[in-house]
């Protein structure tokens, strides 16, 4: 599953790099000078503490906020301004921490509402529901199956999001990202809000996308248990600044993340 | 080429050539715009602290207008008339509490704001009911307004300012002043607007949303008496007024929603825009283009500021 | 217990994401259309058919179409009426221009006029949102509203500035104008309005009816899952407009006879707005029993009190009438803020159910 456009790049390459990227608000410095690569096929994890600057670096990922300075070097294409719709066309999908899921809408419908940008039947064949667009809708609802098996989200198929307990939710914007058939996945906290048991089920989910899809992703999280067992390297964020860069296991040991973490004035 | 003659230029020699005009339609425009604004001042007190736009405003004031001159036409002398009508439009600020708000407390805001369409259907049917639809005089003189007007010679014509006029601009900036004073700097307008941001926080915090409500559509009842008066003293009282409510829609945008200064700003801006443009413009494009016009004004504005003049911008966090 | 899904297994995903997937949906249909089409043109009264049914499809019209652009997309719109006004005023003009083409598809068409200028007014979109484009709708409703008033071509430059419909014919029957029978012009609409909502339908059941309702519920998602903004704006707003146009050409041409500017104006957009509010946002079946409640209640409270023999003036029965909506309106919106089609739903679960209470 790969999203279409864009060099061949193959696993261990760099999918995504950050290049010195600093982004402010008014006088406020959100992201400064941070670099920093992704590899195709890794897990990557973006920790810190609060405010460290982690939601805003993924917004900037996905085109939503525009960094003053540097660029983003996506599958070998470097951009500097880029709309969301571009970032999702070129291959990155995203959920998000406070769940951005169409609340009027049925579980299935949000997943299938992943497929849009898949999806080019004309308006006529629209009008009339038939020929190419029914087509269409029956092809992409495999997909999107496919997607709902995986995800174990039968029963709650024809459920309006709205009504759905938390965890499920976020399964249901895992799902909707994951239709997108992205090359970069971006998940923002994940587990927040979740109970152990929704945890290793979530944890079981991200690795076997990363395994079965083969899909890149970059997590921002804060239970440090899950960054451990699951990411292939870790990048820390303190400030706005990079203080860290390497594998679980440097950075478990690494002092100034202790630092950051246990709030020690520097 | 004649028509780019007709646009861009003619209009500002003629203002040139007869200045007395030009000031006469600026006084128009600045009155028009005063009373829009007292208009639009309601709106900003409702939804500053209930974030409900209350399409009955306009309404509001015909029917505190009304009933004013009800109890003086039953013989109530004009001060207790006064009086009474006060009284009245707390009950209905009572009524509309307890009955409307309550009842609807969390909804979206798309729920509030059909809601007081409902109400102002209500009430054109209960005013009409009550006290008949012809167009009545409003009591300017027995409440001790002045008549006439002030004249003044320039530029070798004259301009004429109604003392009506004049009175209603110092009373709408008596009002708007006491009423920012009142927002900023009193308990009760720190609780007003702690509730226009968040429902369930201010309940959180002790405050009680009904005693809130119920203030603040008196204030915005007697903010409609006052509009009524005045633009009763003006021309008459009749049911058509509503309808001018929904100019007071152009004023909020460009003053913003939350915005009590604003709101005399945008109602100025509006009310000269319009009579500037219809005077001098107008005749180029066919008359009557006052209806429309502040409705383009406020569009321009909001392409290039969306969040009017004095409001607040708003940041969506994702 | 009549309501059970139960037996009714699809077998491929065509059939499961069909518009009507219960047999006792389709079986509902069909009844109404029967009714529609059998029973209603065969014994309904000339006032029945005339002033109730006719208004009340073209009713259920322009609130479907309105319903697309608000409930649907949320872009709340005030400016229904004007552009009702636009399709009724292009089909005008078009069948003075060319009175040798059938009336039908200048009606059809004028649609194309309502939605060109629908997206024109629409483009602000991209940059307002909410309340703030409520204005912007408004401003396209006074303008229009003013050119219609104001500029004579509007009305062939007739003197009393309203327009005439002329006699047109299908199939050799007068369909619009003086002599077209009630049964012929409630045909015409009938015909128009089910088809048009069968296509609604469809676009709300498939593809852009989801892109829609995204924009609606979270515009910023939407947009990262790779939704064009302004693209399913305008659609809607083109969409929407589209089928306004058409309701305001059936309006003149099928229902009045003639027009005056003052009826395409705020007052209408404000009426078609309750439609869809009360009949619930976001729903094509809303559409229907909004129009229903909003147009027939007035109809029905004023006659009434005649029939019951209490004695009241007719003004007095306005006013009357005014209160009774403001205060449904209101009542409707503390009770069941989603609407009649909400209301509708839940009598579908207790039919799910019955005889027992879950």
């Amino acid at each position: 599953m790969r999203a279409p456009g864009g060099p061949e790049v193959s696993v261990g390459d760099v999918l995504l790099s950050v290049d010195d990227v600093s982004l402010s608000f008014g006088g406020v410095k959100a992201v400064s000078n941070v670099s920093f690569d992704i590899h195709k096929g890794e897990i990557r994890a973006i920790i810190g503490p609060n405010g460290a600057g982690k939601t805003s670096m993924l917004n900037i990922i996905n085109g939503f906020y525009h960094p003053q300075h540097g660029h983003i070097t996506f599958k070998g294409k470097t951009r500097t301004r880029m709309q969301p719709h571009e970032a999702a066309y070129g291959g990155i999908a995203r959920t998000f921490q406070n769940v951005a899921l169409f609340r009027g809408m049925t579980a299935l419908d949000n997943i299938m509402a992943g497929r849009s940008l898949k999806m080019h039947s004309n308006f006529f064949w629209q009008l009339l529901r038939h020929g190419p667009a029914m087509h269409e809708e029956v092809e992409h609802r495999h997909r999107v199956e496919e997607i709902i098996d995986f995800l174990k989200i039968q029963e709650i198929r024809r459920v309006p999001v709205g009504r759905l307990p938390y965890g499920l939710q976020k399964r249901v914007e895992l799902g909707r990202a994951l239709a997108m058939e992205p090359d970069l996945l971006l998940l923002d906290e994940p587990m927040a809000g979740m109970n152990l048991e929704e945890k290793e089920d979530m944890s079981r989910f991200v690795l076997d996308v990363n395994d079965h899809y083969g899909t890149t992703i970059a997590l921002i999280e804060h239970d440090m248990g899950v960054v451990m067992d699951l990411s292939d390297r870790v990048v820390v964020l303190d400030h706005g600044i990079k203080i860290a860069d390497g594998t679980p296991n440097e950075i478990k040991g690494n002092q100034a993340v202790i630092d950051a973490y246990l709030g020690v004035a520097h | 080429m004649h028509l780019i003659y007709q646009i861009f230029v003619d209009p500002f020699v003629q203002m040139g050539s007869a200045p007395d005009l030009l000031v006469q339609t600026l006084w128009e425009g600045l009155v028009a715009g005063v009373l829009y604004s007292l208009i639009a001042l309601g709106f900003v007190l409702i939804f500053k602290a209930s974030g409900v736009f209350n399409f009955a405003q306009g309404i509001m004031v015909v029917f505190a207008a009304l009933t004013l001159v009800g109890f003086y036409e039953h013989g109530v002398p004009a001060y207790l008339a006064l009086a009474l009508t006060i009284a009245v439009m707390f009950g209905l600020a009572f009524a509309v509490e307890r009955l409307m708000l309550r009842p609807l407390v969390n909804q979206p805001d798309i729920i509030l704001f059909m809601a007081t369409f409902g109400l102002t259907y209500f009430l054109i049917g209960f005013g009409e009911l009550v006290f008949g639809g012809d167009p009545k005089v409003m009591i300017a003189s027995q409440l001790g307004l002045p008549k006439g007007a002030v004249e003044f010679k320039m530029a070798g014509g004259f301009v004429s300012l109604q003392k009506i006029d004049i009175a209603a601009a110092i009373i709408a900036s008596v009002m708007v002043a006491a009423l920012a004073v009142f927002f900023q700097k009193t308990r009760v307008g720190r609780a007003l607007r702690a509730v226009a941001d968040s429902h369930k926080a201010a309940l959180s915090v002790g405050i009680s949303l009904e005693y809130i409500w119920v203030i603040v559509w008196f204030a915005a009842g007697l903010v409609a008496l006052a509009t009524g008066i005045m633009w009763g003293a003006r021309s008459e009282v009749s049911f058509a007024l509503e309808i001018i409510a929904l100019k007071a829609l152009p004023v909020l945008i460009l003053g913003g929603f939350t915005s009590i200064p604003g709101a005399i700003i945008g109602g100025v801006i509006i009310g000269v825009g319009e009579k500037i443009g219809e005077f001098y413009w107008g005749p180029l494009l066919g008359s009557g283009i006052e209806t429309w016009l502040a409705y383009v004004i406020a569009l321009v504005f909001l392409l290039f500021r969306p969040q009017g003049l004095f409001g607040e911008r708003i940041i969506e966090r994702i | 217990m009549f309501y059970r899904e139960v037996g009714q297994y699809k077998t491929n995903y065509s059939a499961d994401m069909s518009v009507m997937p219960l047999l006792q949906d389709r079986v509902g249909i069909g009844i109404i259309l029967f009714i529609a089409v059998v029973i209603i043109p065969s014994f309904g009264n000339a006032f029945f058919i005339q002033a109730i049914m006719i208004p009340f499809l073209v009713f259920s019209l322009a609130a479907i179409g309105l319903n697309l652009l608000t409930g649907y997309t949320g872009l709340l719109s005030l400016g229904t009426g004007a552009f009702m006004g636009v399709g009724a005023y292009a089909c005008y003009k078009l069948t003075t221009y060319f009175p040798g083409v059938n009336i039908l598809i200048w009606i059809v068409a004028s649609g194309f006029f309502s939605a060109a200028v629908g997206v024109v007014f629409g483009l602000p979109s991209l940059r307002i949102k909410g309340f703030y484009l409520a204005v912007a709708t408004l401003a396209a409703q006074f303008f229009l509203s003013w050119c219609f008033i104001r500029q004579p071509w509007f009305y062939n430059y007739n003197a009393s500035g309203a327009i005439e419909v002329p006699t047109r014919t299908l199939f050799g029957i007068p369909i619009t104008g003086a002599t077209a029978s009630d049964t012929a012009r409630y045909y015409v609409v009938l015909g128009v309005v089910v088809a048009m909502t069968w296509l609604a339908s469809n676009l709300v059941h498939g593809r852009i009816g989801r892109m829609w309702m995204a924009v609606r519920d979270m515009d910023l998602a939407a947009e990262l899952i790779g939704i064009r903004l302004l693209r399913t704006k305008l659609l809607a707003f083109a969409v929407s407009s589209f089928y306004c146009g058409v309701a305001g050409a059936l309006l003149v041409f099928q229902w009045y006879g003639s027009a005056e500017p003052a009826v395409f104006d705020v007052n209408l957009s404000f009426f078609i707005l309750f439609m869809v509010i009360i009949g619930g946002l976001g729903s094509l079946t809303g559409s229907y029993l909004g129009a229903a409640l909003i147009f027939i209640l007035p109809i029905v409270l004023r006659y009434i009190p005649p029939h019951l023999g209490i004695p009241i003036r007719p003004a007095t029965v306005d006013h009357i009438q005014y209160m009774i909506i403001g205060a449904l309106i209101v009542l409707f919106l503390i009770v069941e803020p989603n609407g009649l089609a909400r209301l509708w739903q839940i009598g579908k679960q207790k039919l799910r159910v019955w005889p027992f209470p879950y």
